[in-house]
């Protein structure tokens, strides 16, 4: 296997951003070990950040011997492209497709409201709150009975792009004293949540978890006050 | 590898999610059954294929249904991998175009709904959001593709391309109905002329639906809008 080409790869990320992680998680598997990682502040963008994305000014942005790639979802893609070591995606067309798929489902349907339930009240957190566990119901019938990951044996894009789940979710159910994926409903997804977090290539790359339910409690204080 | 078997969209004239998967079908040269699904009254066969999001387009090929349109788009990239291609061979190249097109599916399109549903205070505000996207997609077509316009080999539409012209292909349509021009080849010059180069492509002209039954829609749609502040379309 050749080795990963590691040469001048840096990312520009903050610590609690579900999307950064993932490309974090997504380096990992690709045996990318040793890069530039930059903390930023979010809410004292770097002049870096600013003009590397200057349409989006959000984290991760992955620079790759001077190319810059910005968007969780695409450095995904042209990480699959670009280090050949474990594929992210499966081989063929159809199931590349179904896990693009549910991976824009994820960040279309579920994290959105997950995110609005956590940071609202009343009938606004109401109405989040049931997209979100009809977004969880959707995801839990579609995981297939009897496979570990989404990507089967072994972890893979859509598991990456899925780990949020995994990870933030409690944290934001736990700030937004509400229960989105239930142990009860969602008995598939309570699985691989567990897998996931125990993988080898995962365990050891997640964030503090009391530092982050101080954290979005802070976030959801600072968007409630508005 | 050649994509075999029977493809069938699944699709609406007047959608340009439904449009782009069309394009790519016409670019790639496959035979194609099209099936006009009506929205106010859905077929068992839409439901069954997209349980999820009871939406078009849908692809269905050997049987399987996809969904999504830029799911769709980069399956059919992947699956008749002979003839024109939709996405450039480099890594980052690709990266660029997917960059692009996640931004017009996810920022653009929604701003030019809004003004088209909305009149007034509203439609400036809106107006103004709209004008800030294609200045950022006017600077950063200049910025990410120097050598100019997207097309892959110069000839074929690619993916970008194909998302460009799904949503501003009818700007005249647009235009119309709002007595505004937005489309501006002063203020965005590269954008301009990349749409009006698009639209000229057969491919495109073969598969846009006359102009005044466009305009009948987006007019109808406009006015429904405005009748109703709360509860829009």
């Amino acid at each position: 296997m050749a080795m990963a080409d590691q040469t001048n790869v840096k990312l520009l990320g903050m610590w609690a951003s579900p999307f950064v992680r993932r490309v974090q998680w997504a380096l990992s598997l690709k045996g990318v070990i040793s890069y530039d990682y930059v903390e930023e502040d979010i809410l004292n963008k770097s002049s870096l950040l600013l003009e590397l994305n200057p349409v989006h000014q959000k984290v991760p942005v992955l620079i790759h011997d001077g190319k810059v790639i910005c968007e969780s979802l695409v450095i995904l893609e042209y990480m699959d492209e670009t280090w050949k070591g474990i594929p992210l995606l499966p081989h063929d067309p159809h199931g590349r497709a179904m896990a693009r798929f549910w991976a824009r489902f994820s960040d279309e349907k579920l994290e959105p409201n997950a995110w609005t339930a956590m940071c609202s009240e009343g009938e606004e957190k109401e109405g989040a709150l049931k997209r979100a566990i009809e977004a969880a119901s959707k995801i839990e019938e579609q995981l297939i009975k009897g496979r570990r990951f989404f990507g089967g044996d072994d972890i893979g894009y859509l598991d990456v792009a899925m780990g949020w789940v995994a990870c933030w979710l409690p944290v934001w159910e736990e700030v937004g004293a509400m229960s989105i994926v239930d142990p009860a409903r969602h008995p598939r997804i309570t699985s691989w949540a567990g897998d996931f977090l125990s993988h080898p290539l995962i365990r050891t790359n997640l964030p503090p978890k009391d530092e982050m339910v101080d954290y979005f409690h802070g976030k959801r204080k600072r968007i409630m006050a508005h | 590898m050649a994509g075999e078997g029977r493809v069938t969209l699944h699709g609406t004239w007047a959608s340009p999610y439904s449009k782009r998967v069309e394009l790519a079908l016409k670019v790639k040269g496959i035979e194609y059954e099209y099936v006009e699904e009506d929205l106010m009254n859905k077929s068992s066969l839409l439901l069954q294929y997209n349980p999820v999001h009871k939406k078009i387009p849908i692809l269905v090929h050997n049987g399987k249904p996809i969904v999504e349109s830029m799911v769709i788009l980069e399956y059919i990239e992947e699956t008749w991998s002979d003839g024109p291609r939709l996405l450039p061979e480099d890594p980052y190249e690709r990266a660029k175009i997917r960059f692009w097109a996640t931004f017009l599916h996810q920022q653009v399109f929604e701003v030019l709904v809004l003004v088209l549903k909305t009149d007034g205070e509203a439609q400036a505000k809106a107006m103004e959001q709209l004008h800030e996207k294609l200045k950022l997609l006017e600077e950063g077509i200049k910025g990410s593709f120097p050598g100019g316009s997207p097309a892959v080999n110069g000839e074929n539409m690619g993916l970008l391309d194909i998302v460009v012209c799904s949503y501003f292909g009818p700007y005249k349509v647009h235009e119309e109905v709002l007595g505004l021009k937005y489309l501006d080849s002063e203020k965005y010059p590269l954008v301009t002329s990349w749409v009006k180069s698009l639209v000229q492509y057969p491919a495109v002209k073969e598969s846009t639906p006359p102009h005044e039954k466009s305009v009948a829609l987006v007019r109808y749609f406009r006015e429904k809008a405005l009748q109703s502040p709360a509860g829009v379309l």
